[in-house]
């Protein structure tokens, strides 16, 4: 079942969702109810353009113009990152 | 082991015993920690920072009933000033308006919420408090309101179990981001309550298939955490996915337990963070080091190709039905003494629902 993630949503973490990074264990993680996910160095510099205020078109051709990449890798996998997250109420979209 | 184990990732603080409601399945020890020993604020708040530091990411604030304690607010700035994740597990009773806006304005991240019953008559019976249900109604409408995160918890047995799917739904109309319908773990006051609490095993099925049943229907819309019922499974739980591996318990008066029921298990030596860094407890500490690894493990554990998936179950329901805490866990059913356990769900799921003995705290004899 896969969600279609509109090009103007503005994806942004819920009220409850935190980005930090875990010091002790030398990662960054995302902290939810009851959840505490890894997160890659890749997804960590997507969610920290997830702030509500980017559509999804914005965040996708920055990071694929930063990182010298294609965009339509990039938007494919930033879109797949927003979509396991949404599915845990870990995204809004 | 001698090596330093890693750094637990969960620390739940039951800050006092005292609560206004009287669950027969509360998890709590039968000898509750007396108000008088509860740690003082500055003890929790060092606790606090000791956590983060050791590693510690999510802190679950927790009883009895944690509105309980005046200090409520001033522990969850100070949990939020260090960087820890707070989550507060509350009854709803005794969370004033007042109370709650402090809690937002202190940082407070996530809160998770008891409800007993699908509706006022079930859930103020079971929970022992009349308008509690409706408190509860109230509270989730705040915490949804202010755009925190709500968790419901509803815990399954006897007296609800036909109930179990609605729950779910019952979560969704208030808002919860994600659900626990947890079948009653029997420890401490639902051990006691055996007989008053368990399902039969066909009310168990139909609830747990009714309840899997949810997870497409509210898809994107709910998390459904679903605990299996125990005395019913073919596998143990990985009872808190390993001794020693992820989290602590601090009781109210500073003891540090490897889980909230260890202390049935008689010979183990538990330490107090009054008197000792938490860091060197969960190292040193030798409650912490009795199950911690396969060590300890006998047959059929030490040589399962399952040990290292759920431990070789729970620690204190070795204990509890069969006196001896390093046997397999009889849930498994490659337990010798897995029919112990069925014959005790099939046995105690008959009997009369009225009766159970209330949760609280028992007087002692006077002199």
């Amino acid at each position: 079942m896969d969600m279609i993630i509109a090009d103007d949503a503005r994806p942004r973490l819920p009220r409850g969702v935190r980005l930090r990074e875990d010091k002790v264990r030398a990662r960054w993680v995302l902290l939810a109810p009851e959840r505490v996910v890894k997160v890659n160095p890749i997804a960590v510099e997507i969610i920290k353009l997830c702030d509500g205020s980017r559509p999804l078109s914005e965040i996708v051709s920055g990071l694929a113009e930063r990182f010298n990449a294609d965009p339509t890798r990039v938007g494919a996998d930033v879109r797949a990152l927003l979509a396991s997250l949404a599915e845990k109420r870990m995204a809004e979209l | 082991m001698s090596e330093t184990p890693p750094p637990p990732e969960g620390l739940l603080a039951e800050l006092t015993h005292r609560c206004p409601l009287s669950c027969p399945y509360c998890s709590n020890p039968i000898a509750l920690d007396s108000p008088r020993d509860e740690m003082t604020t500055q003890e929790w708040k060092r606790i606090f920072s000791e956590a983060a530091e050791l590693g510690v990411l999510h802190v679950h604030l927790s009883g009895g009933e944690p509105c309980s304690r005046r200090d409520l607010a001033e522990l969850v700035a100070h949990c939020a000033e260090v960087g820890l994740y707070t989550n507060l597990i509350t009854s709803g009773v005794g969370l004033t308006r007042d109370l709650f806006d402090r809690l937002v304005a202190a940082g407070l991240d996530h809160i998770q919420l008891s409800i007993q019953g699908v509706d006022a008559a079930q859930a103020d019976w079971i929970g022992g408090y009349k308008g509690g249900y409706a408190k509860k109604r109230e509270v989730a409408g705040w915490t949804t309101s202010e755009g925190l995160p709500l968790t419901v918890n509803a815990v399954i047995h006897r007296g609800n179990v036909e109930d179990a799917p609605r729950m779910v739904d019952l979560a969704v109309e208030l808002g919860a981001r994600r659900i626990e319908v947890a079948h009653t773990q029997y420890y401490g006051w639902a051990f006691k309550n055996r007989a008053r609490l368990m399902p039969t095993r066909e009310q168990t099925d139909r609830a747990y298939a009714a309840v899997e049943a949810k997870r497409e229907q509210y898809r994107g819309t709910v998390v459904i955490d679903h605990v299996a019922p125990d005395y019913h499974a073919r596998f143990p739980k990985a009872c808190m996915s390993g001794w020693g591996r992820q989290t602590m318990n601090v009781a109210p008066s500073g003891k540090v337990l490897p889980c909230h029921s260890a202390e049935i298990i008689p010979g183990l030596v538990f330490w107090s963070a009054r008197d000792k860094p938490l860091a060197e407890i969960w190292a040193h500490s030798p409650a912490f080091a009795a199950f911690r690894g396969f060590d300890w493990m006998q047959e059929p554990c030490r040589s399962c190709e399952r040990k290292a998936v759920d431990f070789g179950g729970c620690r204190c329901q070795a204990m509890a039905l069969l006196g001896d805490a390093k046997a397999c866990d009889p849930i498994c059913s490659k337990s010798p003494h897995h029919g112990l356990v069925l014959e005790i769900a099939a046995g105690d799921s008959q009997g009369p629902v009225e009766g159970f003995a209330p949760r609280r705290y028992v007087r002692e004899p006077a002199l």
